[in-house]
């Protein structure tokens, strides 16, 4: 199935839920209102024509006016890919976790929270992944600040701390 | 005669006791294998057989309690750091620390705008001897052992 039938279908079975449509591109997407996700994944899974049985990969992204969360999702079975992303606020951004429907998102779900902040609704274990559980703020958006220490260890290299030796 | 006689009648040696104890010191430092990154496969390459660590007395330990030696290989993350810390007091003395690789000499790739990488691992032990490279070849590694062996011959052990 092309990009557009699965579009079509996507626009078709839930009202409102796609904002935008691409297949200029490489890799065509599908812009997913945050508000019908769960249930659009929940069809691309589930439908037989579909039958999205992989979850790629899930990557955050800092737009730099929003944040972004990007799927891509393929079918053993049928052997047709999409791209679904996902554009959240800056303040408080939070969308459905699929970690149900594709175990991948687990982690994958738990690092794009580590790293950009963005908070996964009903996820089983919503933790921090990679950084320590006392670290703050999220390093990879594009406003965050350098910390001089953690945890009283010097973060900066000596030759870059303003006052140093 | 060998200089080192034990059955003639000449096999008393004199020396200063803090060389004694410095050369004791030296001959075997076992070394707490501390693998980070990729370093660890150069380190455990030296280890094996085909540059064969053991030549020089250095076994890898399992517990820094059995250690002398820490060899700091690979990326020092933050995360990482108060864990390597307390190995180091875990360690008996005396303690040498080997930094081995640009990431522990000074954060390496990550010197800028590594923001969870620790800039050195200088930061938070006392480096004995800083092996360069990325990584460093094994026999980079053992003339590092070497130097850190050059080293605890002239410490001044004793006052």
């Amino acid at each position: 199935m092309t990009a557009q039938e699965i579009n079509d279908r996507i626009q078709n079975t839930f009202a409102d839920s796609v904002l935008e449509f691409n297949d200029t591109v490489l890799q065509p997407y599908l812009k997913i209102n945050p508000a019908k996700f769960y249930e659009v994944c929940q069809y691309l899974r589930d439908n037989e024509d579909m039958d999205f049985n992989f979850l790629n990969s899930v990557s955050g992204v800092d737009y730099g006016e929003d944040l972004g969360v990007v799927y891509h999702l393929y079918s053993m079975t049928r052997k047709h890919k999409i791209v679904l992303k996902v554009i959240l606020p800056r303040e408080n951004p939070q969308v459905s976790s699929i970690a149900d429907l594709w175990r991948t998102a687990d982690w994958h779900e738990r690092e794009v929270y580590d790293l950009f902040g963005v908070v996964f609704l009903n996820h089983p274990n919503l933790r921090r992944i990679l950084l320590p559980d006392d670290w703050e703020g999220y390093p990879l958006r594009k406003d965050y600040v350098q910390p001089e220490t953690y945890n009283g260890i010097p973060v900066l290299h000596p030759d870059m701390r303003g006052d140093s030796k | 005669m060998s200089w080192f006689d034990l059955k003639g009648e000449n096999n008393i040696l004199f020396t200063k006791l803090n060389d004694f104890v410095n050369w004791s010191r030296q001959g075997s430092p076992w070394a707490m294998g501390f693998g980070l990154a990729c370093c660890a496969i150069e380190m455990m390459a030296t280890g094996a057989s085909h540059y064969d660590l053991d030549r020089f007395g250095t076994f890898f330990r399992a517990s820094p309690r059995q250690s002398d030696v820490m060899i700091v290989a690979g990326t020092v993350t933050l995360k990482m750091a108060p864990v390597l810390r307390r190995l180091y007091e875990q360690m008996a003395e005396p303690k040498y620390v080997i930094s081995m690789g640009s990431c522990a000499n000074a954060g390496g790739p990550y010197w800028q705008y590594g923001y969870h990488v620790l800039k050195g691992v200088d930061q938070i032990v006392p480096v004995d001897v800083y092996v360069p490279g990325c990584p460093p070849r094994p026999e980079a590694l053992i003339e590092g052992l070497l130097q850190l062996k050059e080293k605890i011959k002239k410490e001044g052990t004793l006052k």
